[in-house]
């Protein structure tokens, strides 16, 4: 194992730079060290006017995603070492406005989730008074996986409908839709349907499945996509040969 | 113009979110910011494993979590807190349980508990251990229901505005543009969490840096308990990733170099092949972290290039209850240790892990300052006394977010407008954060070399065991490197996103945050909870069953004061674990 490794990293300053270049910076390639530990290395002792989000370094907040080597990671989870010689080229997460380095502009899936309504939907509230809503493990797990997402964007940088089409509302947000709608507290799958079916939505997904190989928590929004297109193609069925109300 | 809100919350994690909740839920015409530095669901909220402590089941009662929660923190616990804390944290965890949150179950559809560290019944609900990630995306999520909750995301506060004693509001740097604003209010909430960053060693993420804590010990408001730092015993050498607690709940050994289960030696009981509760394993943070640095010192550990070590076998829990019960533990050790706790032991050390000390509260989040409150880890209400219970923390954000929020949203109801006076400090705010951080040229020390030499004043003065000596020592160190700070070099001088400028304020609020745990850790003679003093091993309740309180005088030296501890039903006495 070299105790040196190069990172090519992108760098682009709005106030200065016209478009990205590349940054090559030589780093410690020790056993223990992630991406992110080589980044920090840079903005630490070589050179502060490096810029990128980081937080908690245990894979569970989300912020640290980038391209690295061509395929989003996690980089507080991804480790130097398996980039053998280097060297590591980093990039940006793909798909979004880039704002400075390998930071970039994600307020379009904040508006994306708030439009899904990720809250549970009830028509009539359970005073506290009464205690919980029973839910067995097995309807935990019904939805358990799809509560797993952190929003790393991991999937909106993979997806291939999304990169082509801004408006398609997204891997996360629709994983995070069925989180809801296969909630057995959940009442409100009828008025996420608006969202998610309209033209942009839902139906703009093929059978790629990037976003499923690339999310680090094994959220499968794929799956949850798949799955409610089935279910609505079934009540869209249900509806026309049952229409005095097949549910 | 000057964007207004009634009130201001800053910070966006579990406490923050459910003040932000509670506002809009007490009074819906009132206008809400929530003024975060990162976008909310990236808070440290989202770290936190093992579970949430609230009376549930029918053998249990609120007395006893009392009790425990008490004794745990070595009785400078503020009683009528922790009496308000226990009987408000089941509804707050039911609450999140109506929002969604999707706590673990029973085979019948209830709730399911677990046992915790220093409790002795089973009383903690958790989301497997991932429960502060579910709670903290279940808060957000909810919260983008409230449409009067306005979010401020990645803006960071450098300053309160705080004119004819009461605060009107705060300054803010937008990173993406760079741009600083006053954003005035009625009242002010802080929920920025800790400041494990201060130390070398620590669970807590990046952007813990006492944020809060500095902001309201520069704007006047004390600082309470601040000597008392709780170690967890079970963080990967390296990283310092926290193994959750519930590890030890579920039934894991802790084992040193011989194999042997040393907590026995240690007055915390005798080992059973089961978990036993408020016994070896499950005995409190402080102690067993304390028993580690003795295990050291027999030379019962395991050396490795990042320290001693201990190890924590599950081995015997098997793939079952290791896959469904701690998933988030063997994915950890998996990925970054690799190692699988299914077949192998874990190697851990103690790490830095939460405050107890924090912004001087009233039992509603009030601080003395008047419009200023806080809640969650930031604040010391005080429920965690000189050493908090795991699983306390998270029903503790929510129960006193909750109270922090109406009692703001109440302070906040009268109609009232910021000054000229804070206008103008705004004004110099902004100026400041030109002259002192972009425009600045020359400059010594790199922020990381500063912050290295803190991190490493504070292990060897302020860890699990303290002595007058080297604490002060670490009071000359960290004066001498607030001076060392003002001539900071600084690379970048652009707007947009700059993460430098940054980072070199977050070192500046962690310097005073340090100082005052130092000091504060200094005047403290005797040895309580988790402040253990080698040359005052006691404890002193004659002197010191009493807050400490920390305020900055004028010269910028701290002053320290004592307020008595509250005491109701439960006189203190001795500590007793495993018997």
């Amino acid at each position: 194992m070299a105790d040196r490794i190069a990172l090519k990293v992108a760098r682009y300053r709005p106030e200065q730079d016209s478009e990205v270049t590349f940054q090559e910076y030589e780093v410690p390639c020790r056993k223990e060290w992630v991406v992110l530990d080589g980044l920090n290395y840079i903005k630490d002792y070589v050179d502060g006017t490096l810029s990128y989000r980081w937080s908690c370094r245990m894979g569970i907040c989300g912020s640290c995603g980038m391209t690295v080597n061509g395929e989003p990671k996690l980089t507080c989870a991804t480790f130097l070492t398996d980039y053998g010689a280097g060297p590591v080229r980093i990039e940006p997460l793909r798909n979004f406005p880039i704002l400075r380095d390998l930071v970039v502009e994600i307020g379009d899936f904040l508006r994306k989730l708030t439009r899904v309504k990720p809250w549970i939907v009830r028509q009539d509230e359970k005073p506290l008074a009464d205690g919980e809503y029973l839910q067995t493990p097995q309807e935990l797990d019904e939805y358990k996986q799809f509560s797993m997402c952190i929003n790393c964007m991991l999937c909106y940088a993979a997806c291939p409908i999304y990169g082509l089409d801004p408006k398609f509302i997204g891997p996360a947000a629709i994983a995070l839709a069925q989180r809801y709608n296969l909630d057995s507290r959940d009442e409100g799958a009828r008025e996420r349907h608006a969202v998610l079916s309209e033209h942009q939505g839902i139906w703009g997904c093929t059978f790629v499945g990037e976003c499923t190989k690339v999310c680090p928590k094994n959220v499968d929004p794929a799956g949850a996509i798949q799955r409610y297109k089935l279910s609505t193609a079934v009540e869209a069925l249900q509806s026309f040969f049952l229409p005095w109300g097949g549910r | 113009m000057t964007p207004h809100h009634d009130v201001v919350l800053v910070g966006g994690g579990g406490a923050g979110l459910r003040a932000a909740i509670a506002i809009a839920e007490t009074n819906p015409r009132l206008s809400i910011a929530v003024v975060s530095k990162v976008y909310p669901m990236r808070s440290h909220t989202v770290s936190a494993e093992g579970g949430a402590a609230g009376v549930t089941r029918s053998d249990d009662s609120i007395d006893e979590h009392a009790y425990d929660t008490i004794s745990g923190g070595d009785w400078l616990c503020d009683q009528d807190a922790v009496e308000a804390f226990v009987r408000e944290a089941p509804q707050e965890l039911l609450r999140l349980e109506h929002w969604g949150c999707p706590w673990s179950r029973e085979p019948d559809g209830r709730i399911a508990v677990r046992p915790f560290g220093g409790m002795k019944k089973m009383r903690t609900w958790f989301a497997a251990d991932k429960t502060g990630f579910h709670m903290l995306h279940t808060l957000f999520q909810t919260s983008l229901k409230y449409t009067s909750v306005v979010r401020y995301d990645e803006w960071f506060v450098t300053k309160l505005l705080v004119d004819d004693g009461r605060v009107q509001g705060v300054v803010a740097i937008e990173l993406m543009s760079g741009k600083v604003e006053a954003i005035t209010a009625c009242a002010v909430i802080l929920c920025t969490g800790g400041c494990g960053r201060v130390f070398p060693f620590t669970t807590n993420a990046n952007i813990k840096n006492g944020d809060g804590m500095a902001l309201a010990y520069r704007a006047g408001a004390p600082l309470k308990d601040m000597e008392f730092v709780q170690y967890h015993p079970t963080g990967l050498p390296f990283t310092g990733i926290l193994i959750t607690e519930a590890a030890r709940s579920e039934g894991g050994y802790l084992i040193n170099k011989d194999g042997y289960r040393y907590l026995q030696d240690y007055n915390l009981g005798k080992p059973d092949p089961k978990p036993v509760l408020r016994s070896m394993e499950l005995g409190p943070r402080d102690r067993i972290s304390q028993a580690f640095v003795k295990e050291v010192e027999k030379g019962r550990t395991t050396d490795t290039p990042y320290g001693p070590v201990v190890h924590l076998d599950l081995r015997h829990l098997g793939k079952h209850v290791i896959n469904t019960k701690l998933p988030f533990v063997r994915e950890l050790c998996l990925k970054y240790q690799n190692i699988d706790p299914i077949k192998e032991l874990i190697p851990v050390r103690p790490v830095v892990h939460y405050m107890m000390g924090g912004v001087h509260t009233d039992i509603n989040g009030a601080t003395p300052l008047a419009g200023l409150y806080a809640a969650g880890e930031v604040a010391c209400v005080s429920i965690n006394g000189a050493n908090r219970l795991g699983s306390n923390s998270l029903p503790e954000l929510l129960v006193f977010g909750a109270r922090a929020g109406r009692a703001a949203a109440e302070f906040a109801s009268g109609e009232r407008q910021p000054s000229a006076v804070v206008m103008a400090q705004a004004k110099d705010e902004e100026l400041r954060l030109g002259n002192e951080f972009l425009h600045k040229s020359g400059g010594r020390d790199r922020i990381a070399v500063i912050r290295d030499e803190m991190q490493k004043t504070m292990e060897e003065s302020a860890s699990i065991y303290r002595s007058g000596d080297a604490l002060s020592r670490g009071v000359d160190r960290l004066s001498d490197l607030q001076q060392r700070f003002l001539t900071v070099k600084i690379d970048d001088s652009s707007r947009t996103f700059n993460t430098e400028r940054i980072a070199a304020l977050e070192l500046s609020f962690m310097l005073d945050v340090a100082e005052a745990i130092v000091n504060s850790a200094l005047r403290r003679q005797e040895s309580r909870g988790a402040h253990q003093r080698t040359d005052f091993p006691g404890r002193d309740d004659e002197r010191y069953l009493s807050h400490s309180l920390v305020d900055r005088r004028s010269d910028g030296t701290c002053r320290v004061e004592y307020l008595p501890v509250t005491i109701t039903r439960w006189p203190p006495a001795e500590r007793v674990y495993g018997r």
